[in-house]
């Protein structure tokens, strides 16, 4: 691979046709911040901080319903023109600190987009209906009575058809296929992915940017319907604060950043809205509630905080598996989610990561030859992951966002040890798989570990691994939590339609209002849970709302 | 992929430096004592100490990786170093803050050797000084220092495995043409 050929290969990608450039060119109303020679002032029906899975949504449903909307997204606009599949550009751009974001003890690395679209311009498609047993504990411990399946079906079945969510029809590329068939060889039941893609060429690179608007992230879909109806965009802005008077929020002033250092520039940039809406995910959510001062008098902004924390286990094969190529994610099983009570030993559901050589250098463990060994063998690498369901027992509390000292947010999460042990049965079962499917060697991705070559072997030595922080890799591509809903004010920070306990025209439409984690990726649960939440808030402001254009 | 033992995975990186290092006396000598310099770009974040240090751990944490002939191993490393100050350049600023933090903590001679262990400059330490440091590092009983280490290692190999130079040896062939 030389440098000639990706620049050859960048080239072509001109001929594919930009619906952001073109929106553009139409007349959309963007501005970018980063680029501002005086203060600007944006004036608006409703005020949406946060472009990903509920920004996103909330834009095109308030927009549709004939509210002035005004879109404030930290990220860059970036589209189809700018992703060259290439990570060296796709992390530092995209990604929250370079996709090395870390939890305050840096145990945990997570993933989370800053890009107009959000996590859904760079996530890996996968699409799942929040599980009927996570809607049972919610309806339960937190009073959300109209959160059963049959009440929210409409919902999915909405964003379902919008988004062209449905089953992957594709074989699965050998990375699933081999935890398909190692599962399968040990009766562990597996399923197919649902993608929200439309016209998907199974490249591969979902995660740098859909290069070919295939995937129906909120950056090709509601986005632009916002912004056909006047929406205006905000980018390179982050909002900072809201101001407060008597119960209801006045103001919202935000920075312009730098593009390239995301340095503070010397202009002011201040929103009037009747409503504020936050979806700037549960990180920046809490953050920004935080940063504002609003009163939280049980203390619960920020708390229980989720992560699905994510386990991996790496296996060499005897053949190809080029995991970097193909739809990231098409194949799961969710038995051991359900192996045992919900609020009983963690569950887990399993799933495999693409494997590209940037991601996976930082991930697997070791350096010098032996790791050298082990990138080397990267087109037989296959790699499975297991996210580990949290929040629903007393030993698994979440972590909390805290504001540090320059009023950045950092997530504090202890892994306690009833996550630990179910990392290690999670150890256990990976390998196990890999080794059904016929892997030469597997290695759990924890720095006391070494490729073993059986299962006997495996078995034997993960028993034995010290659960650690900084020994397990943990990452994380799920935040969750930290602004949750519920009915009473005790245990929560917004009721079931998303609107702050104590504060008036305030609203949290995003994956921060979920009381637990889910138990599966959690795009379409946020998606429909926001469609729901933004079709009321426009009755609330006396509109009526028609479904969305197909 | 040829089976490990457990020592030989877990060692590898010090053995591995330590036949490295007596192999290729040359490119050692060719390296030890010459400071790190590198006028053919303008660093954004790394001072000159910085791009020392992370010359030598990249050495190191590359062993095996980096090509063995003395010019093309040099030019490597410099696309090593660069690719660091890319990455930390690219952070946001609190976290750029808290990167200076630990170049700082190894770059100030006492904690230097106090922490890392490595008493001479980073310039002068030898490879398996400084694979043995990471070890410590890695396996230390203070998470700081393990996060210290995965920071290191996360930052040399990002910088590494984002450019195109490593992807043959990998076997990976980069991203497929869009038509």
């Amino acid at each position: 691979m030389d440098a000639d050929r990706i620049s050859r290969s960048a080239d072509r990608f001109v001929t594919i046709s930009d619906p952001i450039v073109a929106g553009i060119e139409r007349g959309w109303i963007v501005h970018d911040a980063s680029k501002l020679d005086r203060d600007l002032h944006v004036e608006a029906d409703v005020a949406i901080v946060g472009t990903g899975a509920g920004g996103g949504v909330a834009a095109e449903i308030l927009s549709m319903a004939g509210l002035r909307i005004v879109m404030i997204e930290e990220g860059p606009l970036q589209s189809s023109t700018d992703f060259h599949m290439l990570e060296r550009e796709a992390y530092p751009n995209l990604y929250q600190e370079s996709a090395a974001r870390k939890t305050k003890d840096k145990a945990i690395t997570i993933l989370q987009g800053r890009t107009v679209g959000g996590s859904t311009t760079v996530n890996w498609t996968s699409s799942f209906r929040t599980p009927p047993a996570t809607l049972a504990f919610w309806r339960d411990r937190y009073g959300l009575t109209e959160y059963s399946p049959e009440l929210l079906a409409p919902w999915f079945e909405r964003m379902e058809r919008r988004l062209d969510i449905t089953p992957w029809q594709v074989v699965p590329n050998e990375n699933n296929a081999i935890l398909q068939r190692g599962a399968s060889g040990l009766g562990i039941p597996t399923a197919v992915v649902s993608r929200n893609v439309k016209g998907c060429a199974n490249l591969g690179y979902c995660g740098m940017g859909c290069p070919i608007n295939a995937k129906q992230s909120m950056l090709v879909t509601t986005i632009p319907a916002a912004l056909d109806r006047g929406a205006v965009l905000v980018h390179h802005a982050r909002a900072e604060r809201f101001s407060l008077q008597r119960d209801e929020i006045s103001g919202l002033v935000c920075s312009a950043l730098d593009a390239r250092d995301q340095t503070t520039l010397p202009y002011a940039i201040t929103v009037s809205a009747k409503a504020y809406v936050a979806a700037a995910g549960a990180i920046g959510t809490p953050a920004l509630l935080l940063r504002s001062r609003l009163p939280d008098p049980q203390r619960r902004l920020g708390a229980r905080t989720f992560l699905h924390p994510v386990v991996l286990s790496a296996a060499a094969m005897p053949k190809a598996v080029d995991a970097f190529a193909g739809a990231p994610q098409s194949i799961y099983s969710d038995h051991f989610l359900y192996a045992n009570r919900i609020d009983g030993p963690a569950g887990y559901k399993l799933e495999v990561p693409p494997v590209h050589p940037l991601l996976m250098a930082v991930t697997m463990p070791g350096f010098g030859v032996g790791g050298a060994q082990l990138i080397g063998e990267l087109r037989r690498l296959q790699v499975i992951l297991a996210l580990m369901r949290d929040g629903f027992h007393d030993d698994s509390q979440g972590g909390t966002v805290e504001l540090k000292r320059d009023s950045a947010p950092v997530l504090d999460y202890p892994i306690t040890d009833y996550l630990w042990e179910g990392m290690r049965r999670a150890f256990l079962t990976m390998a196990e798989i890999q080794f059904a499917a016929g892997a030469k060697s597997v290695l759990p991705v924890h720095e006391s570990a070494w490729p073993y070559t059986s299962w006997k072997q495996a078995r034997a030595q993960i028993a034995a691994l010290p659960m650690e922080i900084l020994l397990a890799r943990v990452v994380s591509a799920h935040v969750m939590g930290g602004c949750a809903m519920g009915a009473a004010g005790r245990d929560s920070v917004v009721d079931g339609n998303g609107r702050h306990h104590l504060v008036d025209n305030l609203y949290v439409f995003d994956g921060s209002v979920f009381p637990t984690s889910l138990g599966t990726n959690p795009q379409l649960s946020i998606y429909a849970i926001a469609a729901r939440m933004a079709t009321r808030l426009a009755q609330t402001l006396g509109r009526t709302t028609r479904p969305p254009k197909v | 992929m040829r089976p490990f033992t457990r020592g030989e995975f877990i060692q590898t990186g010090l053995a591995g430096i330590t036949l490295l290092a007596l192999a290729g006396c040359m490119r050692s000598n060719t390296y030890a004592g010459s400071p790190f310099d590198d006028n053919g770009y303008r660093y954004r974040v790394l001072s000159g100490g910085d791009r020392e240090l992370i010359a030598a751990v990249a050495g190191a944490m590359l062993a095996g990786v980096l090509p063995s002939e003395p010019i093309a191993y040099r030019a490597a490393l410099v696309q090593a170093v660069r690719g660091v100050d890319v990455a930390v350049s690219g952070l946001p600023p609190g976290v750029v803050d808290e990167v200076r933090q630990l170049f700082g903590l190894l770059e100030f001679p006492p904690t230097r050797g106090f922490a890392a262990g490595v008493w001479s400059s980073w310039t002068n330490a030898s490879g398996s000084q400084v694979a043995s440091f990471l070890l410590r590092w890695r396996f230390s009983g203070v998470t700081l220092f393990r996060s210290g280490y995965q920071a290191l290692h996360q930052l040399v190999m990002a910088a590494w495995y984002g450019g195109p130079a490593s992807w043959t040896r990998i076997g990976y062939p980069g991203p497929p043409i869009v038509s």
